[in-house]
C-alpha cells in the first residue's frame, strides 16, 4: 500500500474538509490532493532520483510526502538547522536529488544541486501536468537521517508498507470529530513530523502547523483554532507549563496532549497533569526505525497511576505504556536470552511498521525479524514498558554497569533540581565516574553534597554521583534530546583538580 | 498467494479493498458474491450483486477471516466481503489516543 492511498481515502471521506492550516494558507483535502498530483508531475518531470526538503515544514511537509509518493520517488526532509557543510554532506548521500528549499536556506544548500524554492513548488504544483503513480508497497517512501548525537547520521529507509501499516494499525480511519484539530510543532525532518502528517489526515483531523515553537504562540493557537490534540517534546512541555503557571490561561478545547521524543522528567509530568486536569495525557515512545510510536501510555494509564496506592502502579507514570497493536517486544540479556518481568536488558521489537534498514548498511533485523533498539528497558508484571536510556550511555564504573536514568529519575525529584543529566566521565582509577550535571530551579542554590546524599538515601551506594556540577541549561537538540556526548567531552577536557574524583564515592 | 498491498475491486458494487495481510483463503475473495478482481481489470458485466451477500461494508474498516487474512476497505460499497460464501468479520480495534 502506498501512503498516497491514505490521502485518497481522506479525500473520499471529506473532500471539502479543511485538512491543513499553516498561517494564512488553508488547504482542503481535495486541494491538497490536487497539489500533490501537480507536485508529483513536477518531480517526475525533473527526472530526479530523490526529493530532499530543506525548510521549516508546515503545509510543505504533507504536500511533499504525497507528491513524492505519487511520483514514486523517496522523500528526505533535512534538518534546516544544520550548517551549510552539514547539509551538503547529507545531500551528497542522496541519489540525484531535487532539493525543495525555503528561501532562507537557499544559500546553505548552495548551487551544487537542482533546487526549487518551496514557494515556487507550491505555485507550480497548481498548474503542473499531474502525475499519479501507485508506488510499490515495498518501495522506500521516506528516508530520514538519525540525529547523529552519537555517531555519523544514519539514513533510515521507511517503506510505504512500514508507514501505512503503522497508520492503519494504530489509527481508526475518519474517527475524528468534525471539529477536531491537531497542533503540530514537531520538526519536519523528525519521524514525529512525518507520522503526524499521515495519522491526522487519516483520522480526519484538521492539522494546524506552528513552524517555530513559541510557548505563547502555541497557547494562543490552541484557543484560536480550537485545538483538541497536540504533541510536544519535553522542552516544549516545560515552556508551556511556565506560560500556564505565569498567566491565568486555560486550554478548554484541548482533550489530549501527547509527549515524547525523549524522556520527560516526572515532576514536569505531574505539574502538567495538575495544571490541565481535563486533558488526557499520552506518553508516546518510538524510534525513527520503527515508523514512530511503538508504545503508548494512555490517558487512563496516567489517571490510574496517579490514583494508585501500590508502588508498582504508581511507578507506571514513568513508563511508556504498552505496545501498540502489531508490535511485539522482547527484553534480551547480552547473551540473547529473553528476560522476564522486572529484568532490565536491551529492547527488541518486531512488527510491520519496523524498518530497521539503513542506506549503505542494510537491514539490522535478526533472522526472525527483531530490531535491536539499543535502548535499555524492562517490562513490569503487567506488561508496561520502562525505558532506561540508550545502552551506549551506560556508565561503567569499576566494572559495574550503571544506567544514568536510574540516578536522573531520583535527582529530578529533588525540589531544587529543574533538570539533570547523569553521565560517565573518564577516570584513571574507576574507568568512568558518575557525574551529575544539574540545572537548578529558578532561585534555588542546591548544594552538591546534599544532592549526593539525596541519591544515596534512595539508591545503592554505587549509584551516588562522584561529582555534581551545575549548569544554566543542558545542551539539547531540537527535539529535546540531551546531547550527552557534548557534556562528556566538555567534562573530560575540564577535570577540576581541586575535586579529584577518585577520592570520592567508593562503591558501597 | 496474493501479495500484500494488492488492490482489488468488486465486479458488482463500488467496493475497493487493499490486502493488508495475505492468506491462501484470499484466492477465493468475493465482494457482493462475485470474485474480486485487481483494480483496473475488466469486470464481467453479466455479473450481478447477490442479494444474500449485500450487507455492505464500511470505509476504512478492516475485515478478517479465521485464516489470518486481512483486507482494508478503501472504497465502500453494497456488497458483503466474503471468502466463498462466508462473510469476513469486521476487525474491532481498540481505539488508541492521538499520539502524533
Amino acid at each position: 500500500m502506498s501512503i498516497s492511498l491514505l490521502l485518497e481515502m481522506a479525500q473520499d471521506a471529506g473532500p471539502d474538509r479543511t485538512a491543513i492550516v499553516d498561517d494564512e494558507l488553508r488547504l482542503t483535502t481535495s486541494r491538497l490532493s490536487a497539489l500533490a498530483d501537480g507536485g508529483a508531475g513536477l518531480i517526475a518531470a525533473a527526472g530526479a532520483g530523490h526529493v530532499a526538503y530543506v525548510g521549516t515544514g508546515g503545509a510543505l511537509l504533507p504536500l511533499l510526502l504525497f507528491a513524492s509518493a505519487r511520483a514514486a520517488i523517496p522523500l528526505t526532509p533535512l534538518n534546516y538547522r544544520l550548517s551549510a557543510d552539514g547539509l551538503r554532506a547529507l545531500l551528497d548521500r542522496l541519489p540525484d536529488p531535487l532539493v525543495i528549499v525555503d528561501d532562507e536556506y537557499r544559500d546553505a544548500v548552495g548551487d551544487r544541486y537542482r533546487t526549487m524554492s518551496s514557494a515556487e513548488f507550491l505555485t507550480s504544483a497548481e498548474t503542473a501536468e499531474p502525475a499519479a503513480e501507485f508506488a510499490d508497497p515495498d518501495a522506500v517512501g521516506v528516508v530520514l537521517f538519525t540525529s547523529g548525537t552519537t555517531s555519523r547520521p544514519k539514513a533510515v529507509e521507511l517503506t510505504h508498507a512500514n508507514l501505512t501499516s503503522y497508520i492503519t494499525g494504530t489509527v481508526e480511519f475518519s474517527s475524528a470529530e468534525p471539529d477536531d484539530a491537531a497542533l503540530i510543532c514537531v520538526p519536519p525532518y523528525h519521524i514525529a513530523g512525518v507520522s503526524a502528517a499521515l495519522s491526522n489526515l487519516y483520522a480526519g483531523r484538521k492539522m494546524v502547523y506552528l513552524r517555530h515553537f513559541d510557548a505563547q504562540k502555541w497557547v494562543e493557537l490552541v484557543a484560536g483554532e480550537g485545538v483538541t490534540s497536540a504533541t510536544v517534546v519535553p522542552t516544549m512541555l516545560d515552556r508551556i507549563v511556565t506560560v500556564l503557571q505565569t498567566q491565568n490561561v486555560t486550554l478548554p478545547t484541548l482533550r489530549t496532549l501527547a509527549y515524547g521524543g525523549s524522556k520527560v522528567p516526572l515532576p514536569l509530568v505531574r505539574t502538567a497533569l495538575s495544571l490541565l486536569p481535563d486533558v488526557g495525557f499520552v506518553n508516546a515512545y518510538g524510534l525513527t526505525e520503527t515508523s514512530s510510536t511503538i508504545a503508548v501510555l494512555t490517558p487512563d494509564d496516567h489517571r490510574a497511576a496517579l490514583a494508585a496506592s501500590d508502588d508498582a502502579a504508581l511507578r507506571r507514570l514513568g513508563s511508556v505504556g504498552q505496545p501498540v497493536p502489531g508490535i511485539e517486544v522482547e527484553i534480551r540479556a547480552d547473551d540473547g536470552t529473553v528476560l522476564g518481568a522486572g529484568e532490565p536488558g536491551e529492547l527488541y521489537v518486531r512488527g510491520e511498521q519496523v524498518s530497521g534498514k539503513y542506506t549503505d548498511i542494510g537491514s539490522v533485523l535478526d533472522a526472525n525479524g527483531w530490531f535491536p533498539t539499543k535502548d535499555v528497558a524492562y517490562l513490569d508484571a503487567e506488561g508496561y514498558l520502562f525505558i532506561g536510556g540508550r545502552s551506549d550511555d551506560t556508565i561503567i564504573r569499576g566494572g559495574e554497569n550503571i544506567a544514568p536514568a536510574e540516578i536522573e529519575d531520583v535527582l529530578v525529584e529533588h525540589p531544587h533540581v529543574r533538570d539533570c543529566a547523569v553521565v560517565g566521565a573518564d577516570d584513571p582509577q574507576w574507568g568512568q565516574i558518575i557525574v551529575a550535571v544539574v540545572v537548578a530551579r529558578d532561585g534555588a542554590t542546591p548544594d552538591a553534597e546534599e544532592l549526593r546524599s539525596f541519591v544515596r538515601s534512595q539508591l545503592r551506594g554505587s549509584r551516588t554521583p562522584d561529582r555534581v556540577v551545575f549548569r544554566d541549561e543542558l545542551p539539547t537538540n531540537a527535539t529535546g534530546k540531551v546531547l550527552r556526548r557534548e557534556i562528556v567531552s566538555e567534562l573530560n577536557q575540564h577535570r577540576t583538580p581541586e575535586q579529584p574524583a577518585a577520592t570520592q564515592g567508593a562503591p558501597a | 498467494m496474493i501479495k500484500n498491498g494488492t488492490r482489488l475491486q468488486s465486479q458488482v458494487c463500488d467496493t475497493q479493498v487493499i490486502v493488508v495481510r495475505s492468506a491462501d483463503s484470499l484466492d477465493d475473495l468475493r465482494i457482493g458474491g462475485a470474485p474480486a478482481v485487481p483494480i483496473g481489470d475488466e469486470v464481467d458485466a453479466n455479473l450481478a450483486l447477490d442479494e444474500a451477500l449485500a450487507d455492505g461494508n464500511l470505509m476504512g474498516k478492516r475485515y478478517v477471516d479465521d485464516a489470518g487474512a486481512e483486507v482494508l476497505v478503501t472504497k465502500a460499497g453494497k456488497g458483503t466481503i466474503s471468502i466463498g460464501s462466508t462473510p469476513l468479520a469486521l476487525k474491532e480495534a481498540k481505539p488508541l489516543p492521538a499520539s502524533d
